[in-house]
């Protein structure tokens, strides 16, 4: 019997910072055994438990892409007692990953679909995976027009800065990026919040138009009257859920919101399906 | 004392009709025999469901915690010097509080209860101070209250409120010349080893579920020690040593804030003899400091503050 | 299936055999109450005992319970990499076992034993363990069962279920691992299958004729979560609640847990210990929120589960057994009875 609990061993390949103020660091992790880089095949918008012995496991979004091969990538915040540790691991250091877990952005759906990703803050991880995903050429033509409304508090909190400014100059994504506030005279781009912008960049709602939104809870809250009144559907805004968890398979049973298990049914959720479901994240 | 019954349910009428409390904190009956429930009455009406009686071993002070309304408590004597504690620290103020006093004559011990009868028991009643038990095969047996009071208040010093705005009836009389320590000098003369075992016995049952904890009106602590994760000062598991910790720590907390008020025992689903541990310490503040919980508003307890002639000869 | 006689004579001798092929679980004084234990060489199971205290969950699903072992030192290979623990053990047979805590197991394999994915550690431990089920004669005052789709004879989830005769029981096997474990005892007196069927049956009625205690459920699937979520109640039902773990250790059915790790110099192990949703820390995320961080949300949580969320997503009735051991040790008399009566007759205005 296989065990859902036993992670693949890692090493950890690069360590960079991502945000300015140093809370968020991005890990590059590559399987000890290549085989297991097989098994944890993932599609954008899983999340895996990242496991260090002695500490213990923390779920996350995963950061990279199933175009890009030979690594996996998560951005960890810096809060609890893993992601504390984690912070202070350095290249070499041996640990785990456990997944791929929960489901995805239902790509199968969002094909041939004009896609507007909203993400703030350092919940952007997991959308990086589904634009790096929807830009890769064998992938770009399976979807219509791609917008990304991304904010942060400041310029130097965005993540992934450099693979922005290239997207920026390409034509086939519109990139609208914004900060709460800035004194930099070289920002030349949005200022003002996320739900704002959203309001001034996001097309306007039409049965082939999919929202998806990943964020603090403020941002979602005043992002979502917005879309609705741009005319987006509740079963056309797609969200990821974030819970405590522990097992992330199922079975613990703390993550849930209703009868669904954010860890396994989720954590991606439409807004209509989590109309049905209690407020308990 | 399920003669104070309509007593408390027209104090509470009346407190309420005059608007001098928003709510009133009592028990109602419960569904089981010898179990009544902890509830809340908002409005006059409601008061006829406010019971009194043997089995109101639950201590209503662990409800008052950081509430903002006033607040008419029904409160026995051990409830009232836990109501002293909680607001010489901050945990409620005096001036919301109508106490309802409660002259008490003791609770019962089910395990006691239980342990008379071979079948299971069906009703059990009271009248002044007998106890009428019906098993379920409709067999009786009627004993004196005194033959099975939960072991605190057969010991018990204050049965009457301590402090008390409204009184239920006339206060009873206190037991005279009442030897509070038997247990633990019995303990406290064992060698180390022995003493090892008897902790060692009387925890193993421990599932820490944490009921003796969470009955307790002392232990009101945002996050507990024991689940601090930074640090984290115990393992989570069923390792001896962290359950031994768990309650050696616990019961160090509560030293001279204790009033064995006996909730951690009744709520114990184990019936393991926790006060075992809180007894020993209040026996330390008695002879070390002259110290007896939530007597007064005036003082605080003797280990939340220092005095330069505090004794020290037991630190070694 | 096959039913023999078991004299009262060959008992001890029985479980003395089983001994050796099985490690021996059975109600046992523990303390000052009764639990099931692992029997000693010479011990039998107390089958005075109506419900144990706490529920034979932990046979298959202990408190706390080892998944792998680590080091940390780097001087040696194989460092920070998980291995599995070899928590193999003799079969185990559990003698006098209650029907609606057999049941019990049978609800929680549906969390455990799922098509996506196998936790090895229940999935092994149940499947080595056989239940000797003891039918109850006479169920307790807070007995359920025959409401929640069990009762004092049922037989789901047992491998033999016993009827007490006085001077002998009836074993009825009731799977081939049941089979096996009375030839293992070397129970074999034979007895009319037919007749042993006709003492089940008057034995079944007169014992559910005995269980006053019951609750409505036939309501609860129609009506929607969303609906009974947020009835007026809940801050009633939660008032008396002290967030201990008293309904959820002790129930049968509850199965919910926390992984740690634990380490002492460069050794360490994860295990899984149970946990309880009545704790504000079950939900707590890092940031300080917390989604069901008042005690009402918790209150409703576990019954919205039990009676609710569990029957909606499996269809395979209340996550409830009806043995009445939350209903006994609340401290404060939170009765899952009621509540479910409620839930059951709740009609929004």
């Amino acid at each position: 019997m296989q065990n859902p609990y036993l992670p693949y061993p890692v090493r950890i390949d690069n360590v960079t910072i991502a945000t300015e103020d140093k809370s968020l660091k991005t890990f590059k992790f590559i399987f000890l055994d290549p085989n297991d880089e097989k098994k944890f095949a993932y599609k954008a918008g899983q999340f895996a438990e990242l496991s260090v012995p002695g500490k213990g496991e923390i779920p996350i979004g995963i950061a990279s892409s199933p175009t890009e091969k030979g690594f996996v990538m998560f951005t960890v915040f810096k809060v609890g007692l893993v992601t504390a540790y984690l912070h202070n691991m350095k290249a070499g250091d041996i640990m785990g990953i456990r997944g791929p877990l929960g489901n995805s952005y239902p790509w199968d759906l969002l094909q041939g679909k004009n896609i507007v990703i909203i993400g703030g803050g350092f919940a952007f991880t997991t959308l990086r995976s589904s634009i790096v995903y929807m830009l890769d050429p064998a992938n770009r033509p399976k979807f219509k027009d791609i917008h990304v409304i991304y904010g942060a508090r400041s310029p130097g909190m965005l993540l992934y800065k450099d693979e922005l400014a290239e997207w920026e100059r390409r034509d086939d994504i519109n990139i609208h990026m914004t900060v709460d506030r800035t004194d930099d005279p070289n920002w030349k781009y949005n200022v003002g919040f996320v739900p704002t912008i959203t309001e001034k960049k996001a097309p306007s709602a039409s049965p082939d138009t999919y929202a998806i939104i990943c964020g603090p809870p403020v941002m979602i809250k005043f992002t979502q009257p917005v879309l609705e009144k741009l005319g987006y559907d509740h079963d056309h805004i797609i969200m990821s859920l974030e819970n405590r968890m522990k097992c992330g398979i199922g079975m613990c049973g703390r993550c849930n919101i209703g009868k669904e298990l954010v860890c396994k049914d989720g954590p991606v959720f439409t807004l209509s399906e989590l109309n049905r479901t209690p407020r308990e994240y | 004392m399920i003669e104070y019954q309509k007593k408390i349910q027209n104090i509470a009428e009346r407190l309420l009709n005059e608007k001098k409390v928003d709510v009133v904190l009592g028990f109602k009956k419960g569904t089981i025999p010898m179990m009544n429930q902890p509830c809340l009455v908002r409005v006059p009406d409601e008061t006829q469901k406010l019971v009194w009686d043997s089995n109101c071993g639950i201590n209503l002070t662990n409800y008052l915690t950081n509430r903002k309304e006033r607040i008419g408590i029904i409160a026995k004597g051990c409830d009232t010097r836990n109501i002293v504690t909680h607001i010489v620290e901050n945990k409620i103020k005096r001036e919301q509080l109508v106490i309802i006093g409660v002259p008490c004559t003791g609770m019962i011990d089910k395990a006691k209860i239980n342990g008379l009868m071979v079948n299971e028991i069906a009703e059990v009643s009271e009248h002044n101070q007998e106890i009428t038990i019906t098993d379920s095969r409709g067999a009786t047996k009627t004993i004196q209250k005194k033959e099975v009071l939960q072991s605190n208040c057969s010991i018990c010093k204050y049965k009457n409120p301590v402090i008390y705005d409204e009184l239920v009836a006339d206060l009873v009389p206190e037991s005279k010349d009442i030897d509070r320590y038997e247990d633990i000098r019995k303990i406290e003369s064992m060698a180390s080893s022995e003493k090892f075992k008897f902790f060692e016995d009387m925890l193993s049952t421990c599932i820490r579920c944490y009921a003796c904890r969470n009955a307790c009106p002392l232990c009101y602590c945002p996050t507990c020690f024991v689940d601090e994760s930074k640090p984290q000062w115990l393992g989570k598991g069923m390792d001896p040593i962290d359950i031994r910790t768990f309650h050696f720590l616990r019961a160090y907390h509560c030293a001279g804030r204790c009033t064995d008020c006996g909730s951690c025992e009744r709520a114990c689903p184990m019936d393991i003899t926790v006060r075992q541990f809180t007894k020993k310490l209040e026996k330390d503040c008695v002879e070390l400091f002259g110290w007896e919980a939530g007597l007064t508003l005036d003082k605080r307890p003797p280990l939340d503050h220092y005095k330069t002639n505090d004794p020290q000869s037991f630190i070694k | 299936m096959m039913v023999v006689k078991i004299d009262k004579q060959k008992w001890s001798s029985g479980i003395n055999q089983l001994k050796s092929t099985y490690d021996v679980y059975g109600p046992a004084k523990q303390g000052k109450t009764y639990e099931f234990q692992k029997l000693g060489s010479e011990q039998l199971p107390d089958l005075t005992v109506q419900n144990t205290t706490l529920s034979p969950k932990s046979i298959v699903f202990p408190q706390s319970e080892k998944m792998f072992s680590f080091h940390t030192d780097e001087n040696k290979s194989g460092h920070h990499i998980l291995k599995e623990m070899n928590n193999q053990s003799m079969p185990k047979a559990v003698l006098g076992i209650r029907p609606c805590d057999a049941k019990a197991f049978q609800l929680v394999k549906l969390n455990f034993d799922t098509c996506e994915y196998k936790d090895p550690y229940w999935i092994r431990a149940y499947e080595s363990t056989t239940l000797i089920g003891l039918a109850c004669n006479n169920p307790c005052s807070t007995c359920f069962c025959t409401s929640t789709g069990c009762g004092p004879f049922s037989e789901t989830g047992l491998d033999v279920l016993l009827m007490d005769q006085g001077d002998s029981f009836i074993a009825k096997s009731l799977t081939p691992k049941g089979e096996n474990l009375l030839k293992t005892a070397t129970w074999s007196d034979s007895f009319d299958p037919a007749t042993a069927e006709s003492i089940l049956k008057s034995g079944k009625e007169k014992a559910e004729s005995k269980i006053a205690s019951r609750v409505k459920t036939d309501q609860l699937a129609s009506k929607s979560i969303m609906k009974i979520y947020e009835a007026p109640f809940w801050d009633d039902v939660a008032f008396s609640c002290i967030n201990c773990g008293t309904c959820t250790f002790s129930c049968p059915t509850c199965w919910c847990f926390d992984i740690q790790d634990e380490t002492k110099g460069c050794q360490g192990i994860r295990t899984r210990n149970w946990d309880t949703c009545m704790s504000p820390l079950f939900t707590l995320h890092g940031s300080g929120h917390n989604p069901r961080g008042e005690k009402t949300s918790r209150v409703r949580q576990r019954f919205m589960h039990k009676l609710k969320y569990f029957l909606d997503k499996y269809n395979q009735g209340i996550m409830c057994v009806g043995c009445g051991r939350c209903v006994r040790l609340c401290p404060v008399n939170i009765d899952i009875r009621q509540i479910c009566n409620m839930m059951n007759s709740y009609q929004p205005s």
